[in-house]
């Protein structure tokens, strides 16, 4: 009885062994080829439990999550011979693991293998660019361009680009940054002075404006009466214009002032 | 191998289906009680196995007390495993998303739940209430991030990004590096958005906009690769002109005070103006009211008032220029004289 147990056992130990080495799990993240002596023998896309035959086959697991796909800076040149640096990146997902791990092997493969294409395809299209379309090429179908011509390529790697954005479109640091800035000071005290300028100008209007309406108060009141304007307004002027200390008056006595000195004529 | 890697640090071959009343156990079958010490208890893995061979050598030769002690000692671990691997708990800020061998199989809410012990079903409980924010650009000046606007101009911006996640699984299992996917989606959308956008609008009145512009993007983009991210705000911190040309801007305010003081001054000297004309008006207005009524009496008064006023402290000389023939001698040295001495004089008292 002790030996037919101990076998049961040992049996069973063993089945667990077989059974553990041909099961095998793929996440939620993941799909697997499955390698029979190294010929890829089907794919495994769906995330969960697996079997697989022990010892001759094994396993090769690929992302199944949406990948990120960073791209060196490039200077690019516009048609109108204006410099940019641009900073893009991409968003990519294995689509076909069979393809990839034939041609490139890996995610790692697909990504250096891709961000060199993307850096030459996005230098080559923006290069077709006025500087002005660079600044957003989103309005344009620059974007999608390189995007479909960035995917052609992937497509020999099993991946499948979802999007190419720029990150970054900035000028490159030195002369053209410097002009750059040059162009804003400049533009800023040209404003500067411009706004000082109107200032001015409106003040003199509202000075104008005065004058006239000063004009105005006093041509309505004293045009009542000329000859007595001419008169009270030169009485007021001998007050302020004959102040004692420098002034000597030769008086004749035919004057109005000293008329009645004179006795009745 | 994963599964074995699993399956070593459990046991989960044990004899847990069992005791417990844990859930159902693909595999236990329900073998015999752990308590009982029965003899056909199949051994676990690695560890397991060589407890479990001497436990058997234990009883076969008949000494069946430490069989039992053992089977109990089993059976305490089994349990202990089972409770913590099979029991868990969400907070009130997460959301647990359970994967059976790595397939999403269900999301569960705030509060106790049970899951298959731990090889079978996995629990992440990633925090969907909390905001996360992200910073991109410097607040001080030392290290700008400048952007190009549709002028091209430049400015130096700086923003939070704040976003949760609205959608456990897909945060998970969708995109790897959510963190910085949503990073780069920010600044993709944020340089979109700039350089759409004049400098003078991007520095000044259109700040919001743009900010609500950039959340729109990132949500939309961010929702094409299904990442189960919610945007929740997009703030700057700063938008300034460059520190290069920051003086000329700082002139350009000056220049508007500047205007805005020639405009006071302005309109300063026409109130002035316009209120010493009207007195003037008034005045006249009133003297020639009564000039209308009797107006040689009054011109004749205004007249010998002023003569009256002006002539009583200048210096006079009365000269009858009728007498023609006589060439008058006019001692204007000696009258000045004369007029500096009474000033003297007057200084004096």
């Amino acid at each position: 009885m002790s030996r037919s147990f101990l076998g049961i056992v040992a049996l069973a130990v063993l089945g667990l062994i077989v059974l553990s080495s041909a099961m095998f799990t793929v996440s939620e993240t993941q799909q697997a080829i499955v390698l029979r002596l190294g010929k890829p023998q089907r794919i495994i896309r769906d995330p969960g439990i697996s079997f697989k035959v022990p010892l001759i086959e094994n396993i090769i697991f690929l992302e199944k999550r949406i990948l990120d796909l960073d791209m060196p800076q490039q200077e690019v040149l516009s048609t109108d011979q204006l410099r940019l640096v641009v900073d893009a990146f991409a968003r990519f997902r294995i689509v076909d693991p069979l393809t990839t791990y034939r041609s490139v092997g890996s995610e790692e493969g697909a990504k250096r293998r891709l961000s060199g294409i993307l850096a030459s395809r996005l230098r080559d299209e923006l290069g077709r660019q006025p500087f002005t379309a660079l600044l957003s090429p989103e309005r344009g179908e620059v974007m999608e361009v390189v995007q479909n011509s960035v995917n052609r390529e992937a497509k020999r790697f099993g991946a499948e680009i979802v999007d190419v954005r720029i990150k970054r479109a900035d000028l490159p640091t030195g002369d053209p940054l410097n002009s750059a800035f040059e162009r804003m000071r400049t533009a800023r005290q040209q404003e500067a002075r411009a706004i000082r300028a109107q200032g001015a100008k409106q003040a003199e209007i509202i000075r104008a404006e005065a004058d006239s309406e000063a004009a105005k108060i006093y041509a309505d009141s004293f045009g009542q009466d000329p000859e007595f304007f001419a008169f009270y307004r030169s009485m007021q002027a001998y007050r302020q214009a004959m102040v004692k200390e420098n002034t000597s008056i030769i008086l004749s006595p035919q004057s109005e002032f000293l008329q009645q000195m004179q006795g009745r004529r | 191998m994963p599964w074995q890697n699993n399956g070593g640090s459990g046991g989960p071959w044990g004899s847990g289906g069992g005791s417990g009343g844990g859930p159902r156990n693909p595999w236990g079958g329900g073998s015999g009680g752990g308590g009982g010490g029965g003899g056909q208890q199949p051994p676990n893995l690695d560890d397991l196995i060589r407890r479990g061979q001497e436990r058997l050598r234990a009883t076969l030769p008949g000494g069946t007390g430490g069989g039992n002690v053992l089977g109990l000692a089993v059976g305490a671990l089994v349990l202990l495993w089972l409770a913590t691997s099979s029991i868990y708990r969400v907070n009130a800020d997460e959301v647990g998303v359970v994967q059976r061998f790595g397939a999403y199989v269900r999301q569960s809410y705030p509060g106790l739940h049970f899951k298959l012990p731990a090889p079978f079903e996995t629990v992440t409980k990633p925090k969907v209430t909390q905001e996360n924010t992200i910073e991109i650009g410097a607040a001080d000046r030392a290290t700008e991030t400048l952007v190009l606007t549709s002028d091209q101009n430049i400015v130096d911006i700086s923003y939070t990004v704040r976003w949760k996640i609205s959608d456990a699984p897909n945060f998970l299992f969708r995109v790897a590096n959510p963190e910085l996917t949503i990073r780069e989606v920010a600044e993709s959308a944020m340089r979109e958005a700039i350089s759409s956008t004049p400098l003078n609008a991007a520095i000044g009145e259109q700040r919001g906009q743009v900010a609500q512009r950039v959340q729109n993007r990132m949500q939309e983009v961010l929702d094409s690769y299904d990442a189960g991210v919610e945007v929740t705000g997009v703030f700057f911190r700063q938008v300034d002109p460059p520190a290069a040309a920051e003086q000329a801007f700082k002139d350009v305010s000056a220049a508007q005070q500047d205007a805005q003081s020639f405009l006071n001054q302005a309109n300063a000297y026409r109130q002035q103006l316009v209120a010493k004309a009207q007195g003037e008006a008034a005045r006249f207005n009133a003297v020639y009211e009564q000039y209308k009524l009797a107006p040689a009496v009054t011109r004749k008064r205004i007249y010998l008032e002023t003569m009256e006023d002006v002539l009583s402290d200048v210096d006079k000389v009365i000269l009858d220029s009728s007498s023609n023939n006589v060439v008058p001698y006019l001692p204007l040295n000696e009258l000045n004289k004369r007029r500096a001495a009474s000033a003297a004089t007057t200084a004096q008292d």
